[in-house]
């Protein structure tokens, strides 16, 4: 039999649509991008896209970063890393550098999985690849930036992150647009290997336009005693997202939790997962998602796979609905295929109880002023583990969103 | 100070109170007795302007002032605070932030204040969980309890402050009211009015009360000592007391 090779299973899933969300007509956006010149620090954006960047957590400056990475549209403009112990370049570049990588490329994610897999593989415009050395531990998270300035285009990356064996690496990464942008398509592979003993928290906030299609396409392959940990926040208005990250605990007390937090305003279709096998004694997974809409419609669902004795793992979901319009679907999953597994999950989607909001009033607050308490508290995740600036970090786009779609 | 002249309410079209009147002076504690169902909740409910309780007709009058159509809030500012008997947990409101917000609002905000009341109610660890959220009996109370010392209204009004209290905490619950009422006062220096509910009358063993109400059916039928009414009570049941004293 002759050898497929990776582009052939990539063009042979062309055409296949994806399992969940809309399917999208990937020739009717732009794959010709205009070429953006390299900068020597973040500093030397312009203050729009600065200004656009923080809202999604990316911090010109870099003072309590490890390093930079930034993607503007098909160019890569800055790839730095601050720290020894870490490796910050795109992913072309990785390639060629190490030729190992190959042993990591499409290993957490299929590429035929469907026509947006296939799509970053035969179109692929760089994407990161961070890397953490053996032992070594960031202080503070590297970022990376994924910017969208063109009208109508397609921007198709590959990441892939790496944490070598007793590492630990924090990474934020933020999406956007240039504020003129409405519409285009964001299709991002990324694969992350956390070698034993290794943790990554991983923090990824969305801020996209009305007219955009995202695509995340996400793999997670956890080793021995290895932590994962995976915040998503999208607060902002998007065509349509759809993405389902898949976990493997594939290590003995392999490690993962998930947080997402989702808003969709009016026009807004989210259709986001969280999926986690566990596949070794002792793992441990957490799912853990907050919806609300005011006007959108919002697919929230979890899966967990529980293939071994000895494993625990919860799922949670709630949704809000504060609007007459707008729904929102909780899927979850449980699917446990040994005895010996110990797996949950709760969920619930109402609107906000007219009794908590009486009973806050009763204290002397206003009706908003008490919706606004309780809207605030139902976003607020406690997130454990996570430094302090990157939570401070997730808290400014929660606020942000919170304020600009005048959520309160 | 305030002034129930013929209240009658409904809740969803049916009629749960029906002209009742009620006078709390300045300084002054009331206790309302009466069994389950007679409507003793439903009556502080209406008084805090809780919608669903709506006034058919009559009037709550409060420092003068006609609240009948205030909001919740609006009298939560003109002074009147409640113990909930049956409070909802707020799911990922922490106690602390919900005292801190309360208090900013009305420009009282100090830390110290939220640590020294949850200090006297032996609370501390309460402030940083979610309001109410898998609370027990007792400690709800004292949660409630924490929060109306954090409010310091001018008018208490507590929904039986006794019920699912153990003997330990009873006799904090009772300091604590007495310091909510300012029963160490003078009497005449006294200005915090209070309304307390109560269905087997414990808690006046440890705060005194100035007269007593008795709530049958919706309506009140009679009133007196509360010592004297609540040993009435306990020798004959409601029905019989209030025959005997009509």
């Amino acid at each position: 039999m002759p050898n497929v090779t990776v582009k052939d299973k990539a063009k042979n899933a062309e055409k296949k649509p994806a399992v969940f969300g809309p399917d999208l007509d990937l020739a009717s956006y732009s794959i010709k991008a205009k070429e953006h010149e390299e900068i020597q620090r973040l500093t030397g954006l312009t203050d729009e896209v600065k200004e656009q960047a923080a809202t999604v957590g990316i911090d010109a400056e870099e003072t309590c970063r490890a390093g930079s990475f930034f993607q503007m549209d098909h160019s890569v403009i800055l790839s730095s890393a601050y720290q020894s112990g870490l490796e910050v370049m795109s992913t072309t570049e990785a390639l060629k550098e190490y030729e190992w990588l190959n042993d990591y490329w499409w290993k957490a994610v299929q590429v035929d999985a469907d026509k947006y897999t296939a799509q970053a593989e035969l179109q692929q415009h760089h994407g990161y690849f961070l890397r953490a050395l053996p032992g070594s531990r960031a202080e503070f998270p590297l970022q990376a930036c994924l910017y969208m300035t063109g009208e109508g285009l397609a921007q198709n990356v590959h990441n892939v992150i790496v944490a070598e064996e007793g590492s630990e690496l924090h990474i934020i990464t933020g999406c956007t647009t240039s504020q003129h942008v409405r519409s285009g398509l964001h299709i991002g592979v990324s694969e992350f290997y956390i070698k034993k003993n290794a943790k990554v928290t991983f923090t990824m906030i969305h801020n996209w336009a009305e007219d955009v299609a995202v695509r995340p396409r996400t793999g997670t392959i956890v080793d021995d005693n290895g932590v994962f940990m995976s915040n998503y926040i999208c607060m902002r208005p998007v065509k349509t997202l759809q993405m389902y990250p898949v976990t493997y605990c594939v290590g003995e007390n392999a490690t993962v939790r998930y947080n997402t937090i989702l808003f969709a305003p009016e026009g807004s279709n989210m259709d986001v997962g969280s999926k986690v096998f566990l596949k070794a004694r002792g793992g441990r997974a957490e799912v853990i998602a907050r919806a609300i809409t005011k006007g959108g419609a919002i697919v929230t669902r979890g899966s967990l796979i529980g293939e071994v004795p000895g494993i625990k793992a919860h799922l949670e979901c709630r949704g809000l609905i504060l609007s007459e319009r707008g729904s929102i679907l909780a899927i979850p999953e449980l699917d446990g295929r040994v005895s010996g597994v110990d797996m949950s999950h709760e969920a619930a989607v109402g609107k906000i109880a007219e009794e908590e909001i009486q009973y806050l009033m009763a204290r002397g607050l206003t009706s908003d002023e008490a919706t606004a308490a309780i809207v605030r508290g139902f976003l607020d995740v406690e997130i454990k583990g996570l430094p302090e600036h990157l939570k401070e970090e997730i808290k400014k786009a929660v606020d942000l969103g919170e304020k600009e779609e005048r959520l309160l | 100070m305030v002034n129930i002249r013929k209240l009658s309410v409904s809740v969803e079209g049916k009629r749960i109170l029906t002209d009742v009147n009620l006078h709390v002076g300045r300084g002054e504690t009331v206790v309302l007795f009466g069994p389950n169902g007679s409507g003793k909740t439903s009556f502080l409910k209406t008084i805090m302007g809780i919608p669903q309780y709506r006034v058919e007709s009559g009037e709550i009058i409060y420092k003068g002032e006609m609240i009948t159509k205030s909001s919740i809030d609006e009298r939560a500012r003109l002074g009147i605070g409640i113990v909930f008997q049956h409070p909802p947990a707020v799911r990922g409101v922490r106690l602390r932030d919900m005292l801190r917000l309360c208090m900013e609002k009305k420009g009282t905000f100090k830390e110290e204040r939220i640590n020294e009341a949850a200090e006297k109610l032996n609370c501390t660890d309460f402030l940083d969980r979610d309001v109410n959220l898998g609370f027990s009996g007792g400690e709800i109370k004292r949660s409630e309890l924490l929060q109306l010392l954090v409010q310091n209204p001018e008018f208490v009004m507590l929904d039986e402050p006794d019920s699912g209290v153990d003997l330990v905490n009873i006799n904090l619950v009772g300091r604590v009211i007495n310091e909510l009422l300012e029963k160490d006062k003078r009497e005449d220096k006294r200005t915090k009015v209070g309304l307390i509910i109560t269905h087997a009358g414990y808690i006046l063993d440890y705060v005194n009360a100035d007269r007593a109400y008795v709530m049958l059916n919706g309506t009140v039928r009679c009133s007196g000592n509360p010592m004297d009414v609540l040993e009435d009570i306990r020798a004959k049941g409601y029905e019989e007391c209030v025959r005997c004293r009509m």
